[in-house]
């Protein structure tokens, strides 16, 4: 019984504590409130993610698109604001092509059954190429005159706190709400855990995949317009790098099991925690970005396993086709 | 006969309505649509690109289809066991890096650097086929990481050793005729492809372990629970897939000769895509090579073309994306609703027509009036045996019987109290008749022809016969054997009630009124088979006749007897011996006076008999209606009749209540007694015939008394 509280979550935070302390002791320069605050903002969008990524896998679904989605709406705010736009116009945008994109993705997993894996492998590819053959003009876009006042989303401070840790905080404060207050959240686990189960109960379960999906779109956006105030341009080729992986990476390592239906904000806020402590650490001892990305994919990998011990799949029950 | 009904029996006779559905219930249909896809995506581009099927082209695209191919091979195997390798891309950069770093840097000869890729590959894939196999992790988001991991060290492995790589120009012809060489204008690469892919094909098809690998991907709780080794066969598919990465890499490196850091960069969605688009499904257990090579056709082509168009790269990617989805989403419709379309459009009724019937009631007059003579028959084995279809006796008395658990059960002589199981065949047996040398003979359904020698042992005697050439269904195999008798010369004459249909379905066959079913003629002299006569509906119980050269055998849901000479004068003529039975016939047997017994499984119903004769009507009730809510022929009821070669009835015996006895498929005459079967009766039944030879055994009247 005593070893079954040791579940993820717990060793995930120990490993978490373990890394700072020894961060904080061996490497001069991390344990500084500055150092603090940048290692918090600069892990801010992948949390908001992460959080978005979260409410996906608790209802038993993946979102590969969440990177299309970062990229492609605002960068849509900052090239219609470019070509002259008003700013509520182009944000007003920007959500409408994020809402539709989510309802597409939900319809096609919800109703027309692909598995979420493939509808957004799909989706993201389709929507990252709409946007680099009919939407931008330059793979960065860039900020212009119109966006004055908006960076401060991304660059301005409250009390002295960077506001994307802000932003980070207020994502995770209203889907935790909606996670653990709302009937919707209550039906979202009930999907995860089994959804055959929640389908024969009466939940409607295809409205709240498809409303999972949307949200996720949703959240993806904002991240994208606060990742883009604080660098005050749209790179849009991030959608080839390896950022969604780091997004799984903080969703897993949190502690919030694949096969769905378990975990919640606070695991998603360890994770993004475990996460910016070592690429802040890695950055500081100066690891090039590739060796980054092989410990990353190597702890990755350990925390699967973990995860696979602890939560093993369960045989009889695992869904044909369940990959 | 109205014009309509002219028209309606004009149209089941010559339309053949039947064949959508077997069409369609074969598993090649499915390949078949992905390859329409392929011909019709060559040809648009073709109109729109010039040149583009001309033979350069075509060479060029056999290159590239060769190296993506391989990749899709391995993947299609990975999907095919129920997984996903999504470090395709990774792996193929890396095996790719590992071939010119050992050519141009290490400088080893080409055969060393061909083993070493492979090995690369093999390593890479034993990886992912570790962490999957063995430590049962989920395959998509482990070859994601191996994908970031592979990746990762691709880089730091480009970044340390791409100028050393780059500045070295090896010669080796070999090397060049792996990358740009031909064989008479097919390339070099396209030529291996074949190979690989048609022993990939054997290995899929007709070889254990690709069994295998298509069982786990079904069911991989099943598989598992019939033996196969489920993580050791899922590791080595991931190696496999490694395998065959490495060799389309080698082929890459040998062509191009650079790395780049976009090698296999994005590799992974062009492969899935093809492996998808190709119908294999995601999830597992279906697939085939056919399938991964149209795949990779059509993905090409149209990436191709694109390029030749000079589309950008995000249209590329829009139309790729949208293929992707379009193709799992026809995939998941298709085999989501794939058995559905079959079973609507499988049942496939015709025209027929029956006069109206002789009557039966009581006071009617006719030889099929009804009476009470069955309703106090002695019953044999009450409760203890379930579903004795045929009934025989053997040369000592004992009784023999089918059960529906697959046994042969025997009673013994004389009180018939004693019982055991004769043989365990495993299918349920239905018709039997001994040969002269005591050979117990039996049609099982779904299995075929049996023997159990009088010593117990079961022999197989048949289980196919000719493929008849214009049968969609592949009609080898015998799916419903019903019932046999046996020639004086040792041939065996049986029945095969319908070629459509599983035993458990007979009843549909009996909706659809088509001539289904044939007789089938095996030698257990040359150990041969073949197709006596074909196009019967539902023939059912066989019967030498006096002559010795032919058959009577009955038609059930058609309703009549009819003789069918296979010897003699008249050898290969059928005649009809009576027609318009009031009910369904089935088995046939010889009576002790020279005449034959006939049971009659069930009594016609006028609403059946309209519904013949109307195959719309029957159509959509098969397509509306729930399976259980059909039209079938009532079977609650039937009778005994006896009746001569002329076709005369002499005598019927009912039971009016049907408690005693409720159902009668089969009757066997023996020593003054008449024994009852019933396919879903749980009891045999024995009636005392008056005036009947006591001393009647069917055997020694035909050949004699033995020993």
């Amino acid at each position: 019984m005593t070893l079954k509280r040791i579940g993820q979550q717990e060793i995930v935070l120990g490993i978490f504590v373990v890394l700072f302390v020894a961060f904080a002791l061996f490497l001069p320069g991390f344990a500084t409130t500055a150092n603090m605050l940048t290692l918090l903002q600069n892990v801010a969008v992948l949390g908001i993610l992460g959080l978005a990524m979260a409410l996906v896998v608790i209802g038993r679904g993946i979102d590969i698109s969440l990177i299309a989605a970062l990229a492609v709406p605002p960068g849509l705010v900052l090239q219609m604001v470019q070509d002259g736009h008003s700013l509520p116009v182009s944000i007003a945008a920007a959500l409408a092509l994020a809402l539709v994109f989510g309802l597409l993705n939900g319809w096609l997993i919800a109703y027309a059954e692909v598995p979420s894996l493939f509808t957004t492998l799909a989706t993201g590819l389709f929507l990252a190429g709409l946007g680099q053959a009919a939407l931008f003009k330059l793979d960065v876009v860039q900020w212009s005159e119109g966006m004055s006042g908006f960076e401060r989303l991304g660059q301005g401070s409250l009390l002295g706190i960077p506001t994307p840790i802000i932003a980070f905080a207020l994502v995770c404060v209203v889907v935790a709400l909606l996670l653990r207050q709302t009937r919707i959240g209550a039906y979202i686990y009930a999907i995860g855990d089994n959804p055959f189960g929640a389908r024969v109960t009466g939940i409607p379960s295809r409205p709240i995949i498809v409303l999972q999906y949307v949200l996720a779109a949703l959240i993806g956006c904002f991240a994208g317009l606060v990742l883009a105030s604080s660098v005050n341009s749209m790179p849009t080729r991030i959608f080839n790098s390896t950022m969604i992986y780091d997004v799984i990476l903080v969703v897993v390592l949190g502690g919030i099991g694949l096969s769905g239906g378990r975990g919640g904000v606070f695991n998603v806020i360890i994770g993004t925690l475990l996460i910016g402590t070592m690429l802040n650490g890695m950055t500081i001892m100066d690891v090039s970005y590739s060796g980054q990305n092989l410990i990353k994919g190597v702890i990755l990998l350990i925390a699967v396993i973990i995860d696979s011990f602890l939560n093993p799949r369960n045989e009889e029950t695992a869904q044909q086709g369940d990959i | 006969m109205s014009m309509q009904e002219s028209f309606v029996r004009f149209k089941a006779r010559y339309w053949p309505d039947h064949l959508l559905g077997e069409i369609l219930s074969k598993r090649w249909t499915e390949t078949a649509i992905p390859v329409i896809v392929l011909v019709l995506v060559a040809f648009a581009l073709s109109r729109a690109i010039d040149g583009f099927l001309s033979p350069a082209a075509l060479s060029d695209t056999a290159r590239q289809a060769g190296e993506v191919g391989f990749v899709v091979l391995g993947m299609a195997l990975v999907v095919v066991v129920g997984g996903i390798d999504l470090s395709v891309g990774s792996m193929f950069a890396l095996c790719d890096f590992c071939a010119l770093y050992c050519l141009n840097v290490l400088n080893w000869p080409v055969p060393a650097v061909i083993v070493a890729t492979i090995v690369c590959g093999a390593l890479l894939g034993a990886v992912n086929g570790f962490l999957i196999g063995y430590l049962r992790l989920r395959a998509f988001i482990t070859t994601l990481i191996t994908l970031i991991i592979y990746r990762s060290a691709y880089d730091l492995l480009l970044f340390d050793n791409s100028t050393k790589i780059a500045s070295a120009l090896p010669d080796f012809p070999s090397w060049d005729f792996i990358g740009m060489g031909d064989v008479a204008g097919v390339p070099s690469v396209a030529i291996v492809y074949l190979v690989v892919a048609l022993f990939g094909h054997v290995f899929m098809t007709r070889m254990r372990p690709g069994w295998h690998i298509t069982a786990i991907g079904g069911s991989r709780r099943s598989a598992y629970n019939s033996g196969i080794a489920v993580r050791r066969t899922i590791a080595l598919c991931y190696v496999a897939s490694g395998v065959m990465t490495s060799i389309g890499a080698l082929f890459f490196a040998a062509r191009l000769g650079t790395v780049g850091g976009d090698v296999g960069v994005g590799l992974e969605v062009t492969v899935l895509t093809a492996t998808v688009l190709g119908g294999i499904t995601l999830g597992g257990g279906n697939g085939s090579v056919a399938k991964a090579l149209a795949g990779t056709l059509i993905v090409l082509l149209v990436t191709n073309g694109l390029t030749t168009l000079s589309v950008s790269g995000g249209v590329n990617r829009m139309v790729l994306a949208g293929i992707l989805l379009l193709a799992a989403m026809i995939d998941i419709r298709w085999l989501k609703n794939r058995s559905r379309i079959i079973s609507k459009v499988y049942v496939s009724p015709t025209y027929h027509f029956l006069p109206p019937p002789p009557p039966t009631e009581v006071g009617s007059g006719g030889p099929f009036e009804q009476n009470d003579k069955l309703r106090d028959v002695t019953l044999i084995g009450l409760g203890r045996i379930e579903a004795p279809e045929d009934v025989i006796l053997d040369r000592h008395d004992n009784l023999y019987a089918g059960s529906r658990h697959g046994d042969i059960i025997r009673f013994l002589a004389p009180d018939y109290e004693k019982m055991e199981v004769y043989a365990h065949i495993g299918g349920q047996p239905l018709g039997m008749a001994f040969d002269r040398n005591d050979n117990l003979y039996c049609c099982i359904g779904g299995m075929g022809l049996y023997r159990i020698t009088p010593d117990r042992r079961i022999e197989k005697a048949t289980d196919e016969t000719n493929r008849s050439l214009y049968s969609v269904n592949d009609d080898s195999r015998l799916r419903l054997a019903d019932d046999l008798d046996i020639a004086d010369d040792g041939r065996i004459f049986f029945s095969e009630a319908t070629v459509r249909y599983e035993m458990h379905e007979w009843p549909v066959d009996g909706l659809e009124a088509r001539g289904n079913g044939r007789i089938i003629c095996y030698d257990p002299n040359k150990n041969t088979t073949y197709t006596a006569l074909r196009g019967l509906k539902f023939p059912n119980g066989i019967c030498i006749a006096s002559d010795g050269q032919s058959i009577l055998f009955a038609e059930t849901f058609g309703c009549s007897i009819k003789r069918f000479w296979f010897d003699g004068p008249k050898k290969g003529k059928v005649e009809v011996v009576m027609d318009n039975l009031p009910g369904y016939p089935d088995n046939i047997n010889l009576a002790s006076d020279g005449n034959y017994w006939l049971a009659l499984v069930g009594m016609r119903s006028p609403a059946l008999d309209l519904a013949w004769r109307m195959p719309g009507f029957r159509k959509r009730m098969g397509k509306r209606l729930p399976v259980d809510e059909w039209l079938f022929p009532n079977i609650n009821t039937g009778c005994v009749v006896k009746f001569n070669e002329k076709g005369e009835i002499l005598e019927s015996f009912w039971d009016l209540k049907g408690i005693n006895h409720p159902m009668i498929t089969s009757m066997r005459e023996h020593r003054g007694y008449l024994y009852l079967g019933g396919i879903s009766n749980n009891r045999i039944g024995r009636y005392k015939l008056e005036h009947a030879d006591p001393d009647f055994v069917q055997y020694d009247r035909r050949w004699g008394r033995s020993s």
